[in-house]
């Protein structure tokens, strides 16, 4: 088993995404979901509540609220898991909820 | 709250004040990067509420994330940045921090800017009251097609043509001054009406969305009368009528969905509280000098309140179509101005005016005449009811005229 990073970002361009009262429960359920998935395989490495914000220094050295360009992309969570390889990753990122919305996980193996 | 029903229920109350407030300080032209950022403020809320469960406060949780997006969207973009910061309300100098005011206060005052920049005359009717729902009241485009029995394509593209059309218009999303008040409240309460009446008397079998429309623009007239700025008698006069037909809401229909003609409904579903509230506000309204055709339809509406038949009702009634129709004239009112005419003097009085109506691609005119000639001329009766099943549309209306017949042809055999 390796870990791999996935990091989940929002990424919607397309204005009838909109969320529904029922589908953001159902979103909210199916997040929950994926965590007691990933915590009854005993794949989580390492899992925080992140803050939505943070911080960008740019190559002028300022410093700059947000991680994010703009508002149609913006980083969710971040999360550390055990697959067997990159394609067992990418098929449990492929349940990720955020990809619902247009998301994108984003996978990287630790070295 | 059940955490299972909890981030619904904060969807429907905090969405469009969010909405509201970001539309409130971009303005018009930026209405798609407020309701992103609603959208995203929520759909952040439903992944990192997951993880450790809901916070303490979830509404100032949300508060604070949809500041914090919006001050870095705006510091982050720099084109949004150039085009429009430095126009809008409250940013003065680059470096200051811009403020984004969630107070009660101004949540209020915004929703308030966004229903007089919604119920502009410059959208078409059926665009506004999607856009209405949608910017307003928080409804997306599946619930509102839902809501109309429309295909979600149609109701996209209504909204998007509201939009462009505000946009177009250069609409500022402002607090309307008095004399703007004056000219414009007329329109806002002909939306909040569409916006009742669709819901009202809409043709889907949906009571559960046809009702939250109606509580939709009852909370929107709500807004109006509660604010100094918009409490105007015809505001209340709206919310009377709205709260005195609400009331009947559970005794009109049945337990199959069909409709339960006033005359046959059970009285003790109608709802007291919203008979009183609508009494309330009817007294409310009753000031001032204008009278306007929301205090005439409250003051049918509240006779129809009172079940049992009198000539004190009948006649008040009548005399209140009367000054409707003197108003504003619908081929509705006069047909109902006819029914309540033969109350006062009788089948045949009413028969001999019906005939000036000549509505005759009307089944609502049939019908009446269907009612009138019961008990006169039941041949011509059973004849009126047939052209009105002819005429009508919905199944459930036909369903009526048919048992109507049936009944007429009972005491004929």
């Amino acid at each position: 088993m390796d870990e791999f990073l996935l990091v989940f970002r929002r990424d919607f361009k397309d204005r009838e995404n909109q969320p529904s009262p029922e589908q953001l429960q159902e979103h909210f359920e199916k997040w929950h979901a994926w965590y007691d998935r990933m915590t009854a395989e005993d794949r989580i490495v390492f899992r925080r509540r992140w803050d939505g914000e943070g911080l960008v220094v740019n190559a002028q050295k300022t410093v700059l609220n947000g991680p994010f360009a703009e508002i149609k992309e913006t980083i969710g969570g971040a999360v550390i898991i055990r697959a067997a390889d990159y394609e067992e990753a990418a098929e449990l990122a492929k349940a990720v909820p955020i990809l619902e919305f247009g998301g994108t996980v984003e996978i990287r193996k630790a070295l | 709250m059940e955490e299972k029903e909890l981030l619904p229920h904060l969807f429907r109350t905090e969405y469009r004040k969010l909405v509201a407030v970001l539309c409130y300080l971009f303005g018009i032209e930026h209405v798609e990067t407020a309701e992103d950022i609603a959208s995203d403020t929520f759909l952040a809320a439903a992944e990192t509420w997951a993880i450790k469960g809901v916070p303490e406060n979830p509404v100032a949780w949300l508060y604070t994330v949809a500041k914090n997006r919006t001050k870095n969207h705006l510091k982050r973009n720099t084109l949004f940045e150039q085009k429009v910061a430095s126009e809008i309300r409250y940013s003065s100098d680059k470096e200051e921090e811009i403020e984004i005011d969630m107070s009660p206060q101004n949540i209020t005052d915004s929703q308030l800017a966004m229903i007089f920049a919604v119920c502009n005359p410059l959208v078409p009717a059926d665009s506004q009251v999607a856009l209405a729902l949608n910017l307003l009241c928080g409804f997306g485009v599946q619930e509102i097609a839902d809501a109309f029995l429309l295909n979600k394509e149609v109701v996209y593209k209504r909204i998007q043509r509201a939009k462009e059309k505000l946009k177009e218009g250069k609409i500022s999303i402002a607090q309307p001054s008095v004399t703007e008040i004056g000219e414009r409240l007329e329109t806002v309460l002909t939306t909040i009406y569409l916006l009742y009446s669709e819901g009202y008397y809409s043709i889907s079998q949906n009571t559960t969305l046809r009702k939250e429309l109606c509580a939709e623009a009852m909370r929107l007239n709500f807004l109006l009368v509660e604010s100094d700025l918009t409490d105007r008698p015809e505001a209340s006069a709206l919310l009377s009528l709205m709260c005195f037909h609400s009331s009947r809401f559970e005794a009109r229909t049945n337990q199959n969905g069909e409709m339960v003609l006033y005359e046959d409904q059970d009285e003790s579903l109608w709802n007291r509280e919203l008979i009183e509230r609508g009494t309330y506000y009817l007294s409310r309204a009753s000031t001032g000098e204008k009278l306007s055709r929301y205090h005439l339809e409250a003051g049918i509406a509240y006779w129809h309140t009172h079940k049992e038949d009198s000539r004190d009702k009948w006649e008040s009634i009548l005399d209140l179509y009367d000054h409707l129709l003197a108003i504003e004239y619908s081929p509705i009112a006069a047909l109902n101005r006819i029914y309540a005419l033969a109350k006062v003097r009788g089948k045949e009085a009413a028969i001999a005016e019906a005939g000036h109506l000549n509505l005759t691609n009307n089944h609502f005119y049939y019908s009446l005449l269907g009612n009138l000639y019961t008990g006169i001329d039941d041949a011509q009766a059973v004849t009126h009811y047939q052209t009105a099943i002819k005429l009508a549309h919905s199944a459930s209306d036909k369903a009526i005229l048919f048992r109507n017949i049936a009944r007429l042809q009972g005491n004929v055999g």
